[in-house]
């Protein structure tokens, strides 16, 4: 990576107040993405992926809280901006997919309605102009009969539809940053297919850095250039997606990728990742969160989490890598 | 072949959509000439299958293709329109949805729902949740009851202490166990499960396959696998039966359907499996546009005629039947002689592949 990247999250840790105590939910995470690069945050539920998202966005929940890092983004740090000039940024530069599209609309108004509001707010379009620019918004994520489907709400459409309109909202002012959450889990995978095809093509042709989270590995190593691999809030492995799946250093991405059903093996090929995530309250968390399940684990193990380069933008957070 | 266990022949489903109109109001359309009769969803739209003693088979389609429909009538949840279910040499179909549940034939059949901690009683535990059918089913109590559900517990691996927990307080794949300990305790022959693995990581998801594959094994039942986890489907089932807009599209044996899908939409759907190897993306099929409407479509249109990649004309003018393809297989599609030369020339020349031109 030679250019500035779209994004440079360093040292990230976020806490969230519980009646049970803190939550040490995000430790130390840094990753970055170039321009133009999709890049994958994959792990098991639990792992921090959409929290990461958040904090970056700036719409972590109330009982959340960043107790350091950076996001450095376009030259500020999205951690430390006022939240007036983050909303600026939000829907204009840093834009976000939602999980279930059907709740992330808004139910009681047109889609078309939705879309206009989006591009009156931030993308400076006039109120009268706004409902031709929709329907061109519409059009351009293959909705068939746009002109028809802009007077209709949500739940007229079907999920995959309904996506397709939160992928307009989301690219309506050609953001340099794109978070997709999950976008097409509940959906098909025929709509599955369509979708990403769609996110990647639109991403490509703006030149967005996407970032794209999802437990899927073969989804993420198909659509994206590096995969993220997260383990209960640390980042355990960093590595371009053909390199993760073919020489996977990091013993929980291998595990996860034992466990991932795919084209050929039998069942009893598969195997499951002894274990579960660590309880994140506790005081005592060790230095590494996957030492207690981890079966390569060394008295090193305790010292601090290292970051290796063990190849071309490939780095493993492991004393004894695979 | 031996007697199957669940055969189902021309089975229909078919929803009343629109408003009702009350008999007044029906008689004096019928007056005025306005006799119109009430727009029908077909759900459901002549299907028939069988299913073996101790097979698993896979339903796969898209979501509103009919397959929970199906599961339901089955199931016996819903009535049928038309048509027959019978399980070994009872008629089910016969009998009453609304008064199945009293039915013994009720313990013949037992579901394993999507979602494990939606379907299960907030207010049961783990262990009352498990008993329930069998208080019910099999009249079991007291010692013994207590004496089985820990059996079933210990059969699906869920630890005796966390029997007195609640639903909230298990973890996902706990709750998985919970939901299937609770539909084998009363010894189903036929276990429908309803993506018993869709909200569960990888992980977890492993685990309960292979604890399936063991109990299928052990209790010898047979299995209705319903997911649109393709990789999944392919790993658990011997037969996979593909559905469209309420009819069965393609049947057969899951390794050769995968390998060598006859329909344009079980090629799609096989093309829509995420693939990480770029060498393998090539030729793959992409659907276009929305599906047919499923109320009261024409009955001499191919249901998926508009979104299919080799469609014709002669598409538009009859829809095509079911037809047997090779000993093993079935599809119902114009143009499946095509696909199985066309197969036959793929597989003698790799390079070939996805060329999709009949």
């Amino acid at each position: 990576m030679s250019a500035a990247p779209a994004l440079a999250v360093e040292d990230l840790c976020v806490e969230f107040r519980t009646r049970s105590g803190v939550v040490k939910v995000l430790d130390q995470v840094g990753f970055s993405i170039a321009k133009g690069e999709t890049v994958a945050l994959v792990g098991e539920s639990g792992s921090g992926k959409s929290v990461t998202a958040f904090a970056v966005m700036g719409i972590l929940d109330a009982a959340g809280r960043v107790t350091s890092g950076t996001a450095m983004f376009g030259g500020s740090d999205l951690l430390a901006l006022p939240e007036r000039e983050l909303a600026e940024l939000r829907g204009r530069e840093l834009s976000m997919i939602f999980q279930n599209p059907r709740t992330a609309l808004n139910p009681i108004r047109r889609v078309g309605e939705q879309i206009a509001d989006v591009l009156v707010r931030h993308g400076g379009a006039t109120r009268a102009k706004a409902p031709a620019l929709a329907i061109e918004m519409l059009k351009k994520v293959r909705i068939p009969d746009p002109e028809r489907r802009a007077k209709a709400y949500p739940f007229e459409l079907s999920g995959g539809m309904c996506q397709r309109v939160m992928i307009a909202i989301a690219i309506a002012c050609r953001p340099s940053l794109l978070i997709a959450d999950e976008p097409t889990t509940g959906l098909d995978v025929t709509t599955q297919a369509v979708i990403m095809d769609l996110i990647a093509e639109l991403a490509r042709e703006i030149g967005t850095a996407t970032l794209f989270i999802t437990h899927d590995l073969t989804l993420a190593a198909e659509y994206c250039d590096r995969i993220i691999v997260m383990h209960a809030g640390h980042v355990v492995e960093s590595a371009p997606s053909a390199t993760l799946f073919s020489a996977a250093r990091h013993p929980y991405s291998a595990r996860l990728l034992a466990a991932t059903p795919g084209e050929s093996g039998a069942l009893a090929s598969l195997a499951s990742i002894p274990g579960s995530l660590p309880d994140l309250r506790r005081a005592d968390l060790p230095s590494c969160r996957y030492s207690e399940r981890c079966e390569r684990r060394l008295d090193a193990c305790a010292e601090p989490l290292p970051r290796t380069a063990v190849g071309e933008a490939h780095i493993v957070a492991c004393r004894n890598p695979l | 072949m031996s007697v199957p266990l669940l055969d189902i022949a021309e089975l229909r489903k078919h929803f009343e959509v629109g408003a009702k109109r009350g008999a007044w109001r029906r008689f004096r359309d019928r007056l005025s000439g306005k006799d119109a009769p009430t727009p029908k969803l077909h759900a459901v739209d002549d299907v028939s299958l069988t299913i073996g003693r101790g097979e698993t088979v896979g339903l796969v389609g898209e979501s509103g293709c009919g397959k929970s429909t199906l599961v339901r009538l089955i199931n016996r949840l819903l009535d049928p329109t038309d048509g027959v279910i019978r399980l070994g040499a009872t008629e089910l179909s016969l009998f009453r949805a609304r008064d199945f549940a009293a039915n013994e034939n009720r313990a013949r059949i037992q579901m394993v729902f999507q979602d494990a901690g939606d379907s299960l009683n907030p207010r049961y535990t783990a262990f009352d949740a498990i008993a329930d059918p069998l208080r019910r089913l099999k009249r079991v109590g007291g010692d013994a009851l207590v004496a089985r559900v820990d059996a079933l517990a210990d059969m699906t691996g869920l630890p005796r202490e966390l029997l007195s927990r609640f639903p909230h307080q298990l973890s996902g794949g706990q709750k998985a166990r919970v939901g299937i300990a609770r539909a084998i305790a009363v010894e189903p022959e036929l276990l429908i499960l309803d993506e018993p693995t869709a909200a569960l990581d990888v992980s977890v998801q492993v685990v309960i396959l292979q604890l399936l594959e063991d109990l299928k094994a052990r209790l010898g039942m047979s299995y209705l696998f319903v997911s649109h986890d393709l990789n999944v489907v392919r790993l658990l089932c011997d037969r996979v039966l593909v559905m469209y807009l309420g009819k069965i599209v393609e049947a057969g044996p899951a390794a050769e359907v995968f390998a060598r899908p006859l329909h344009p939409y079980t090629r799609a759907l096989i093309s829509a499996i995420p693939q990480a190897d770029p060498a393998r993306r090539a030729g793959r099929l992409r659907l276009s546009g929305e599906p047919r409407s499923p109320i009261d479509p024409d009955p001499h249109v191919c249901r998926f005629h508009g979104r299919c990649p080799i469609g014709t004309t002669v598409c538009a003018q009859s829809a095509p039947a079911l037809r047997r393809m090779t000993p093993s297989r079935d599809v119902a599609c114009h143009f499946a002689d095509t696909a199985v030369t066309l197969n036959t020339v793929q597989d003698s020349s790799p390079a070939k592949n996805g060329s999709g031109e009949p």
